[in-house]
C-alpha cells in the first residue's frame, strides 16, 4: 500500500494526543485500531497529514459493569475484547449477540468498539447496538469533558459530532430499567463483508412487561436507523404475534435501504422484518427455544 | 475414501529387491510438499522479494472512465516532483512502436492508451521514481483531459442500432463483434430436433469472474545496455511463451532475453497473458537503463487484467419421452471487452466450449458462438480451466436438469440413460472430441450411495411438509486437458507439447529441469514422484526446477491442467531415456550382454540370477567412472511430449442444500466428490486440488461476480465488493476416488487442477433449484445471492443475468 504522505505520532498521554489535535487541527486523525482508516488511506480514499496514534496511551482499554445494567467500553478495548468478554453473556445480551459478528476474526482484534461508532458507518455494527441500548460516547477536549447520545453523534454517513480537538475516550450504556433481553442479526454474504442488513434490538422489562424498547437497523440507509416507532411499539405491551407483527412492519417502513448488489430495497426491508419478528418470537419462546 | 484403483505396476516377485515406491516417494505416495518447507517460513522468492542495485519503482495511470477520447495529456506537475525519473506516456511508448500489442487471440490491446480509453482501469501512463510513493504520488499529478463517450456495457448495447464503436483503431473493423464460429453438425442437428418428442430450452449467464490470485501481476525489468541482456523476474505462468512474444513484441533478439518466473503466488490462468504493464516496466527498463520494478495493487488486478467467464447461453436440447438425448444445440454469446485477449489454443475463437456433452450419448449437436467487444477489461483467460471449459460444463449440467424436470425424470435416472458406457472409449463426441477413457456410471453411482440418494428424497419431500426446503443437486462432468497435440493445439503458431530434460549426478542425485511453471500446484513434488517411478531414484534426491528460460526446456507452461498430461509425460518419457542408457551401464558392470538385465525399481539385474544386481546409483557413478568402451559419458537427456490426445478425466459432485424461504439464504448440507482423474501421483495433492477447486465453484455460485454499473464503472475492483470464500462459510467436502488410467499417456495420469471448478458450481446450483422446484422457478443465475433465491422463490419468477449495482 502506498498511501499519501503523513506525518505520524504516538503520543504517550490524553493531554499529548489532545495538545496534538489541537496543533493540527482537520489535517488530523486518530488511529485506534484502523481497520477502517488504514483501508481508507490505501485506497487514498482518506489522505490526513497527521495520524495520532492513540495505541500508546495506557488505561483505554477496559470494558466494565456499571451499576444498575450500565456499561463502559474504553476508546482502546477492541472487538475481540468483548467477543471473550465474560462480563457480556448475561448482562449485556444485545453486546454479546453483536460482538462474534462485527467483521471477521483478524479485524476484530485490531478495531475498537468506539472507533466503529466514530467511523459512523451506516454498515457498522456497534452503532445500531449503542443506538438500540441508548448508549453514549463520552468526548474530551481541552475545553473539558461532555457526553453525547450516539443518536446525536452518528450524524450522517462517516460523519460524526466530534469537534476537531476532540477524542471520544469511551462509550457508555445506560443503566437498564430491569432485567435486559436483545439480540443482533446481521445478514452477510461472506463473513467479513459489509451486511446486507442488520437489526440490533434490546429490551428492558420487570415481570413480563417491556419498560424500555430500542431498534436499530444497519446497512439499510444512508446511516445507522433507529426504528423508534417500531420500539416504541413494544413499550407496555406484551409480545403476542399481532404485536411482533406490528413492530416488524414498522421496523421495515423505517429502513431506507438502496438497492444494490447485496440486494434489492424490498428484500433489504423484508430481511428487517424477518429478523425483528425472528428476535422478538426468541423472546417469547420458552428459554432455550431457537431464533 | 473408495479406493476402486487397479494396482499400476506388476507386484514384484517374492525375491525382488525393488524398492517399496510410495516409501520412497514415487507413484501413490503423499509426500509432504517440498515447496512449503520455504513458503511456510517466509522465505519463497517471489517478485515482489526481487532487488536489484539502481531500481526503480514503477507505477501506472488507469482510467477512471469507461469510454472517452484522450483531448490531452500534462504530465508537467509529474515530472517536477522530486524523484520521478520518467514519465512514459502512450505518444512515447508509440515512438517505440508500443502503444499497441497482439493479444494471444490475434488482437489487438493498447498498452497505454493513445486515441481513447476503452474500459475503467485502463493503462494511461505510467510514472518510473526512487521509490513507489513518489510513483504513485506522480501519478495522481498528472492531468488527463477526457472527452467522455457514451459506453457499451453489455452484449445488447454492443449489437444495438447507433451503438458507439469501440474499436475505431482497427481498420475494417465496423462492428463491435470480436468474433463468430461455429461447430457442429446443423443439418443434422435440425434433423433431429424435427423428430424429438421433447425441446427443453434454457437461457443463462455466467457472470464475469476473475482469478483473483494472492500474488498480482509485476515485474521486475533490468535491461543490461552494455550487454544488451534483457532479464525480467515476471509473474508469468508461461515464460517461454512471454520470451517469445517480447522477442516479437519490443523487437529484440531472442537469445538475450531471459524471463524468470520465480515463485508464482496463485495464476489461475490470470498469469498466462502479457500484460501492458509488463511491457511498460520493459520499456522504461530500456529507457532508464536501471532495473524496474512494477507490482500490481489489487485493484489494478481485478480490474484490467483477464477475467473469467461472462458468456451468455441461449439453449435447447432435443429429447424422446423416455429420455434419451437426440440433439443439443446452443447459441453462446461472449463479452470480451475492449480488447478480445482470451489466452486459448489460437483455432478455437470460444476455448473449448464444445466439450460440452463429452460425457453424454449424444448423436449430433451445432454450437454458434459470437463475441462482443464492450468498455470493460478484456480477457476471457482460462480461470481454472481449459479454455472456456467451465462455461461449457456449467451450461451442459443446467440444461441436463432444466431437461431432467421437463421430462418429469429423476435427475440421477436422466444421466444414467444418457452418460457414455464403459465399452465405448474411446468415444467420439458430438463436436469432434475423442474421449479416452472413463468409468462414467460407476463414479455416478458411488457418489449416489455415498450422499445416500434415495433416503435424501424421502427426507425431502418429509421436509416439504414442514415447510422446509432441501434441494439436492447433480453435476457429472468431463474435462478435456493437456492441450495438446500438436495437430490442432498451438498458440501463436507455437505448438502446444512441453518438454522436461534431466540430469542425473556422479551419486545417483538427479535435477530436472521442465518447461512447466507451478503457481502453487506443487509441481517440484510431484515430477520428481514421476522420475522416482521411472528410476527408482528416491524422490528425495531429485530437485525439480522450472522457471529460468536460460536454465530450462521451451515449454508451454502450467494452465489447462496440462502439467502432469504433457510435461508430466515428457518428464516419464526423458526418464525412461535415462534408463534405457542405464541399462547398457548395467549390463557393462554385471558384464553380462542388456538382453539379460532385468529392471526393477531402482535396480538392474541378471536374469535367473536375481542376486547379481547394480543400483540406478551405481549405474550413474559408472556414466562418469566407468562407461564401456564407446559410450558417451554421462547421464543427461531430454524429452519434448507432442501428446497424441487429450486427456479426459471425470467427475460426479452432489450437494444437498437447505435454503430458508425467509431469507433466501442456503446452506451447503453435504456435498460428495467422486474425481476419477487418472493415476494418482501423490492423492494428498491431489485432493487439495480438488478441495480448492469445491471452494472456488462454491464462491462463483453464491458470491463471487464482476459486473459493471450503467456507466461502466466496475463493481468488483476490491477485495470489499469482490469476495473470495473463507473457510467460515465454506462447506466440508467428501471426497471419493475412482481410477481408470489415461491409455495413452506414459503413467496413465489425467489432469485434475481444474475438474472441481468446471464442475462444481452446476453441483451447488442445481441443488438449490431443487430445493425451489415446488415453486416453479426454473433457473437463477449465478451468483446465487440470498435476495435472488429469495426474490425467486417468493415470485415463482427465473432471476437473469448479473445482480444490479445501480438501478437509477
Amino acid at each position: 500500500m502506498y498511501p499519501s504522505r503523513f506525518r505520524y505520532e504516538a503520543p504517550r498521554s490524553l493531554d499529548e494526543a489532545l495538545a496534538l489535535l489541537a496543533e493540527h487541527g482537520d489535517e488530523a486523525k486518530i488511529l485506534a485500531g484502523g481497520q477502517s482508516l488504514v483501508p481508507m488511506m490505501k485506497l487514498r480514499f482518506a489522505a490526513p497529514g497527521v495520524l495520532v496514534d492513540i495505541n500508546g496511551i495506557a488505561g483505554l482499554g477496559f470494558h466494565e459493569e456499571t451499576a444498575g445494567g450500565g456499561l463502559r467500553v474504553g476508546a482502546l478495548c477492541r472487538h475481540v475484547d468483548l467477543e471473550h468478554s465474560t462480563v457480556l453473556p448475561g448482562a449485556q445480551p444485545t453486546m454479546a449477540a453483536a460482538a462474534p459478528l462485527v467483521a471477521d476474526p483478524i479485524v476484530r482484534t485490531r478495531g475498537t468498539l468506539v472507533g466503529s461508532l466514530c467511523h459512523a458507518d451506516p454498515q457498522g455494527d456497534w452503532a445500531s447496538v449503542m443506538l438500540a441500548l441508548g448508549g453514549s460516547v463520552v468526548a474530551v477536549s481541552p475545553r473539558g469533558r461532555r457526553t453525547i447520545p450516539v443518536g446525536e453523534f452518528v450524524v450522517g454517513t462517516f460523519q460524526n459530532a466530534l469537534e476537531h480537538d476532540e477524542i471520544v475516550v469511551e462509550a457508555v450504556v445506560p443503566a437498564a430499567q430491569g432485567a435486559r433481553a436483545g439480540s443482533y442479526l446481521k445478514l452477510e454474504r461472506r463473513v467479513g463483508d459489509f451486511a446486507t442488513a442488520g437489526v440490533a434490538m434490546a429490551l428492558e422489562s420487570v415481570g413480563g412487561q417491556i419498560l424500555r424498547a430500542g431498534i436499530a437497523l444497519t446497512g439499510v440507509g444512508p446511516a445507522t436507523i433507529a426504528a423508534t416507532e417500531a420500539a416504541e411499539a413494544l413499550v407496555g405491551a406484551s409480545l403476542d404475534p399481532d404485536v411482533i407483527d406490528r413492530a416488524a412492519e414498522l421496523a421495515a417502513a423505517a429502513a431506507r435501504p438502496r438497492t444494490d448488489h447485496r440486494g434489492s430495497a424490498d428484500y433489504k426491508r423484508h430481511v428487517v422484518a424477518t429478523f425483528v419478528r425472528r428476535m422478538l418470537t426468541a423472546e417469547r419462546a420458552p428459554a432455550g427455544a431457537a431464533a | 475414501m473408495t479406493q476402486t484403483a487397479e494396482p499400476h505396476a506388476a507386484s514384484p516377485a517374492p525375491t525382488s529387491q525393488a524398492l517399496d515406491e510410495v516409501k520412497i516417494g514415487g507413484l501413490g505416495s503423499s509426500r509432504t510438499r517440498v515447496e512449503d518447507a520455504r513458503f511456510i517460513r517466509g522465505r519463497g522468492n517471489y517478485v515482489e522479494d526481487v532487488t536489484l542495485p539502481g531500481m526503480l519503482h514503477m507505477e501506472i495511470l488507469r482510467s477512471p472512465l469507461a469510454h472517452a477520447r484522450i483531448r490531452s495529456i500534462d504530465t508537467s506537475a509529474a515530472w517536477a516532483i522530486p524523484g520521478v525519473k520518467l514519465v512514459l506516456t502512450g505518444e512515447m511508448a508509440a515512438q517505440r512502436n508500443l502503444a499497441w500489442m497482439p493479444t494471444l487471440s490475434y488482437d489487438t490491446q493498447a498498452v497505454l492508451a493513445t486515441d481513447k480509453v476503452r474500459f475503467q482501469g485502463q493503462e494511461v501512463a505510467c510514472v518510473v521514481a526512487d521509490d513507489p510513493y513518489i510513483a504513485k504520488d506522480a501519478c495522481d499529478a498528472i492531468v488527463v483531459d477526457y472527452e467522455p463517450l457514451p459506453p457499451v456495457v453489455s452484449p445488447e448495447q454492443a449489437v444495438a442500432p447507433g451503438a458507439p464503436l469501440i474499436r475505431d483503431d482497427k481498420a475494417g473493423q465496423a462492428d463491435n463483434i470480436a468474433y463468430q464460429w461455429e461447430v457442429g453438425d446443423k443439418d443434422g442437428t435440425d434433423a433431429a430436433f424435427a423428430r424429438a418428442d421433447v425441446v427443453s430450452k434454457l437461457r443463462l449467464h455466467y457472470p464475469r469472474s476473475h482469478p483473483s490470485p494472492i500474488e498480482n501481476c509485476g515485474a521486475v525489468a533490468d535491461f543490461n545496455s552494455a550487454t544488451g541482456k534483457l532479464t525480467v523476474y515476471l509473474t508469468s505462468q508461461a515464460p517461454h511463451i512471454v520470451r517469445a512474444a517480447v522477442a516479437l513484441i519490443a523487437e529484440l533478439p531472442e537469445h538475450l532475453i531471459r524471463i524468470i518466473s520465480p515463485d508464482v503466488g496463485g495464476g489461475f490462468g490470470n498469469k498466462v497473458p502479457v500484460y501492458p504493464g509488463y511491457v511498460c516496466a520493459i520499456l522504461c527498463s530500456i529507457l532508464t537503463a536501471k532495473p524496474v520494478k512494477w507490482i500490481e495493487d489489487n485493484t489494478g488486478n481485478l480490474s484490467s487484467t483477464g477475467f473469467g467467464r461472462d458468456m451468455y447461453l441461449d439453449s435447447e436440447m432435443a429429447l424422446t419421452s423416455d429420455g434419451q438425448i437426440l440433439a443439443v444445440r446452443y447459441h453462446a454469446t461472449t463479452d470480451q471487452g475492449a480488447f478480445y485477449a482470451d489466452a486459448q489454443p489460437t483455432k478455437f475463437k470460444i476455448g473449448l466450449v464444445h466439450s460440452s456433452f463429452a460425457c453424454y450419448d449424444v448423436p449430433v449437436g451445432h454450437i454458434t458462438a459470437q463475441g462482443m467487444y464492450t468498455n470493460k477489461a478484456p480477457g476471457g483467460v482460462a480461470y481454472r480451466c481449459s479454455f472456456r471449459v467451465t462455461e461449457a460444463m456449467f451450461f451442459q449440467e443446467r440444461m441436463m436438469q432444466a431437461a431432467a424436470d421437463d421430462l418429469g425424470l429423476d435427475q440421477a435416472e436422466f444421466r444414467r440413460r444418457n452418460l457414455v458406457d464403459d465399452d465405448q472409449f474411446p468415444y467420439r463426441t458430438p463436436f469432434g472430441f475423442l474421449t479416452d477413457s472413463g468409468q462414467y456410471h460407476k463414479c455416478l453411482q458411488i457418489g449416489l450411495d455415498a450422499i445416500g440418494y434415495d433416503d435424501f428424497l424421502v427426507e425431502q419431500a418429509e421436509a416439504r411438509k414442514k415447510g422446509r426446503l432441501l434441494g439436492i443437486g447433480i453435476s457429472t462432468m468431463t474435462e478435456p486437458l493437456g492441450a495438446g497435440n500438436s495437430r490442432e493445439y498451438d498458440i501463436l503458431g507455437i505448438k502446444m507439447f512441453d518438454s522436461a530434460e534431466l540430469r542425473v549426478h556422479p551419486t545417483g542425485k538427479a535435477v530436472l529441469k521442465i518447461g512447466a511453471q507451478t503457481q502453487g500446484q506443487g509441481h517440484e513434488t510431484t515430477f520428481a514422484q514421476i522420475v522416482t517411478h521411472e528410476l527408482g531414484i528416491p524422490a528425495l534426491d531429485i530437485v525439480v526446477e522450472h522457471g529460468d528460460t536460460d536454465h530450462t526446456p521451451f515449454g508451454m507452461g502450467t494452465y489447462a491442467s496440462r502439467s502432469t498430461p504433457v510435461a508430466g509425460a515428457a518428464t516419464a518419457m526423458v526418464a525412461r531415456k535415462i534408463r534405457a542408457k542405464a541399462r547398457k551401464l548395467a549390463a557393462h558392470l554385471l558384464e553380462v550382454s542388456e538382453e539379460d538385465v532385468e529392471w526393477e525399481l531402482g535396480r538392474f539385474y541378471v536374469r535367473g540370477a536375481e542376486s547379481r544386481g547394480v543400483t540406478i546409483q551405481e549405474c550413474a557413478m559408472a556414466a562418469y567412472s566407468n562407461m564401456p568402451d564407446g559410450m558417451e559419458p554421462g547421464l543427461e537427456n531430454n524429452a519434448y511430449y507432442d501428446p497424441p490426445n487429450l486427456t479426459w478425466p471425470f467427475a460426479c459432485y452432489i450437494a444437498t442444500v437447505e435454503v430458508d424461504p425467509e431469507t433466501g439464504v442456503w446452506d451447503v448440507l453435504r456435498f460428495v466428490a467422486v474425481d476419477d482423474c487418472g493415476v494418482r501421483i501423490n492423492p494428498m495433492i491431489v485432493e487439495g486440488q480438488i478441495m480448492g477447486g469445491l471452494t472456488e465453484a462454491y464462491a462463483m455460485s453464491n458470491m463471487q461476480f464482476q459486473t459493471y454499473d450503467v456507466d461502466g464503472n466496475l463493481v468488483g475492483a476490491n477485495y470489499m465488493d469482490y469476495l473470495l470464500p473463507t473457510a467460515w462459510e465454506t462447506p466440508g467436502f467428501e471426497l471419493h476416488e475412482v481410477v481408470t488410467p489415461s491409455p495413452h499417456h506414459p503413467i496413465g495420469a489425467k489432469g485434475v487442477g481444474e475438474c472441481a471448478a468446471v464442475g462444481g458450481p452446476a453441483a451447488y446450483v442445481n441443488a438449490v433449484l431443487n430445493a425451489l422446484r415446488p415453486t416453479g422457478v426454473r433457473n437463477i443465475d449465478m451468483p446465487l445471492l440470498p435476495d435472488r433465491v429469495w426474490h425467486a422463490a417468493h415470485t415463482g419468477d427465473d432471476v437473469s443475468g448479473a445482480p444490479p449495482f445501480r438501478t437509477e
